[in-house]
């Protein structure tokens, strides 16, 4: 039998890869980049590299960038809740979550966005971990009904309430990694296990251009000290805060991403860091950052591709879209970004169920995003030869009009080759119009509701929800709230 | 006739984002003794006019704009000395601090805002990006502004927007200013949310928000 072809993408010939990682370094060298925070200037100090302390500038060298990608792992392994399952991010895997820290949800009622609340979280939550297609849970939404001080250490609370997937997440302050920290220690039992086992993603974005603000290169250092990988999410704007040409902001883009990850081996050699960004190709008419732009796109697949010669896990925002509804555009840019995203072999893809650029996340957008998500998933599978003659046996055996359906080869090998998406009408005109000539968001509203309605919560351990709940409450204490918002109403 | 022409080409200097020859009209007219209120009224205002004219009509993009005030920014820096001197009456339009609030190194928006403040006669003063929420009003008491402009490009760091309106309700100063909110992740709902004074969504919207928020004062 002949193995499939796994069908890849790439947009950079290796001499053009090798450029932009040459002028990366060269920018490190000569220009630097900015780094706000204490620790994080004396382990570059420490470590060798030039530090400005008056202007918080760094300047790194070859050498000193060579030596800490050797450091890194190539091939990171993520575990679920229950520390069981486990997934690759290296190699050519892919594996799509949410897109993460929306702002907004579209309602499903009003069609409007507006504030999520913890009922929100709760419902996309339950819904991620339900999704076939989605390996990792996010925490997707900014929850307006707790305080702001907690909002970044209460997602990962619900999430690690009602989900047994991995979670990318991040802080939105310092003082909030070590409850976060805490409470993915409760689930695992403790700090070793969580070590050996990671569990979490934490997003550090670097501001563009070249700067770590203290909050972004604490969560570097903090996460590499309990061995979590930390997503480095570059995200130069062509033409506002990044060079407008592609490779232009491709070079700013491989400078952040490998200043960030000699931060986090100074702080921690051998710990996991992944290549990522969401960068965007500025729209220079509305001053918006369009994810669904094709330029998006392609400076995400080229990053992915600069990553993977690097030897690193990758990562990009894609598989989004800019659009206010779930609408044609909706479609359009999500399927165009999970697609090029699969063909491109990028680990951790983030973007489902997200619009308006990243700031709404939708629940029928996501049902729908899965399903997009599977049909990208089945093109990498590519095309295998399953038996041998492959057509010829048919013929032999049942002469010149073989009963296919009826043949035990095709029960055995459909579902193999066919993927099923319930959400995708494909059914007659006379059915569709029998079944209330629904549009696939009406369809999406009631398989959401079903889906939540059919299935109970994923909860983990009793001993471990109370010990999740002790650390969340008396956080939530410090910062007045007296009792945690109920978790009950989960649709 | 040789000033209407003068005029005509500090418009033109101004559409075309050439800041050159916008400070080259600047200077000529300065030497011709041509009244520097005039000068910036009929010969540069309706240049940069028209500039957020083409840019909302979609003809022009924000690197056509940002040149644009960029060429008027210089223009006005060689009049306004001279304007200061000669007729102090007209004064500038109001005085503006803005920033991005701290904990946010972005400020890319804020410059944009600032920028079409001032290329519109505003007296701006940019306190940069992490701008701690006691230098606003610092600065806003030490210059006596009108308005507070404050920025944030983090949903993390939008929360300094309301803490910003809570402090000025503190130190009973809430009446004293107008504040407007802007940056990626701010809308309306939540300027009114937090009770701000207004939000703009781009930074010719900023202009006339601006404009607007004042007018309304005066009448008061």
């Amino acid at each position: 039998m002949i193995a499939p072809v796994r069908p890849k993408i790439s947009l950079l010939s290796r001499e053009l890869v090798q450029k932009i990682i040459d002028e990366a370094l060269l920018l490190l060298e000569k220009i630097g980049v900015f780094v706000e925070n204490e620790e994080a200037l004396s382990l570059l100090g420490e470590a060798g590299a030039k530090v400005k302390r008056e202007y918080q500038r760094v300047y790194l060298t070859d050498s000193l960038v060579k030596m800490c990608l050797d450091k890194a792992p190539k091939i990171v392994h993520l575990y679920d809740r229950e520390g069981q399952k486990s997934f690759i991010l290296g190699k050519d895997e892919v594996h799509f979550n949410p897109g993460s820290a929306a702002i907004s949800i579209l309602d499903s009622e009003t069609h409007s966005l507006r504030s999520p609340e913890t009922s929100d979280l709760v419902k996309l939550i339950r819904l991620t971990d339900l999704l076939p297609h989605l390996d990792f849970q996010s925490t997707a939404l900014v929850p307006s009904d707790v305080p702001q001080e907690i909002a970044d250490s209460y997602r990962l609370y619900v999430a690690l309430h009602f989900s047994s997937k991995p979670v990318v997440t991040g802080t939105f302050r310092v003082e909030s990694f070590k409850v976060m920290k805490d409470m993915l220690t409760a689930v695992r039992g403790s700090e070793n296990e969580l070590m050996k086992k990671p569990l979490a993603i934490f997003d550090a974005c670097p501001s563009p251009p070249l700067k770590w603000s203290n909050l972004t290169a604490q969560s570097l250092i903090d996460a590499a000290r309990c061995g979590q990988p930390s997503e480095l999410i570059s995200m130069g704007m062509t033409g506002a805060t990044s060079p407008v040409t592609i490779t232009g902001t491709l070079v700013q883009h491989v400078a952040e991403n490998l200043s960030g990850l000699v931060i986090v081996q100074l702080a921690q050699p051998g710990a996991p860091v992944i290549f990522g960004g969401s960068p965007s190709s500025f729209d220079l008419r509305f001053g918006t950052t369009p994810m669904g732009a094709m330029e998006t796109m392609m400076i995400d697949i080229a990053s992915a591709q600069i990553g993977q010669e690097l030897g690193l896990p990758t990562h990009a925002y894609m598989g989004l879209s800019d659009s206010k509804l779930v609408d044609c555009q909706a479609g359009l840019e999500t399927a165009s970004g999970a697609l090029l995203a699969a063909l491109a072999g990028i680990n951790v893809v983030s973007g489902p169920g997200m619009l308006a650029f990243e700031s709404a996340q939708s629940l029928e957008k996501l049902l729908i995003d899965d399903a997009i998500c599977g049909q990208a998933l089945r093109l990498i599978e590519g095309i295998a030869q399953r038996d041998e003659p492959m057509a010829l046996f048919f013929f032999e055996e049942q002469g010149e009009w073989p009963n296919f359906l009826a043949h035990p080869h095709t029960r055995k090998w459909y579902r193999h080759e066919h993927k099923y998406f319930a959400i995708l009408d494909r059914k007659t005109y006379d059915s569709w119009v029998a079944d209330g000539r629904k549009d696939i968001v009406q369809r999406a509203k009631e398989e959401v509701k079903r889906l939540l309605a059919s299935s109970s919560p994923n909860f983990p351990p009793r001993d471990i929800l109370n010990e999740l709940k002790k650390i969340m409450t008396s956080e939530a204490k410090r910062y007045g709230l007296e009792s945690l918002p109920s978790l009950n109403e989960s649709g | 006739m040789e000033k209407e022409k003068i005029f005509a080409q500090m418009n033109q200097a101004i559409i075309d984002g050439n800041e050159e020859e916008a400070v080259r009209l600047a200077r000529q007219a300065l030497e011709l003794k041509l009244d520097p209120s005039e000068v910036i009224e009929k010969g540069y205002v309706p240049g940069i006019q028209k500039v957020g004219e083409l840019w909302e009509k979609g003809e022009y993009f924000l690197p056509e704009l940002i040149t644009s005030s960029e060429a008027m920014k210089a223009a006005l820096a060689i009049l306004e000395p001279e304007l200061k001197s000669r007729e102090k009456s007209l004064g500038v339009k109001g005085k503006i601090v803005i920033g991005t609030v701290e904990g946010d190194i972005h400020d890319i928006g804020k410059n944009i805002v600032a920028s079409m403040l001032q290329a519109s006669g505003f007296e701006v003063y940019d306190l940069g990006a992490d701008v701690k929420l006691e230098k606003f009003i610092d600065k806003a008491e030490e210059v006596g502004a009108d308005i507070i402009g404050l920025s944030a490009l983090l949903t993390t760091t939008m929360i300094g927007q309301k803490k910003f309106i809570d402090l000025l309700i503190q130190r009973q100063l809430r009446d004293r200013y107008l504040v407007i909110v802007g940056g990626a992740p701010v809308n309306s709902d939540w300027a009114t949310k937090i009770g701000a004074d207004g939000y703009a969504e781009n930074a010719v919207a900023a202009v006339y928000l601006v404009q607007e928020l004042l007018a309304k004062t005066k009448r008061r």
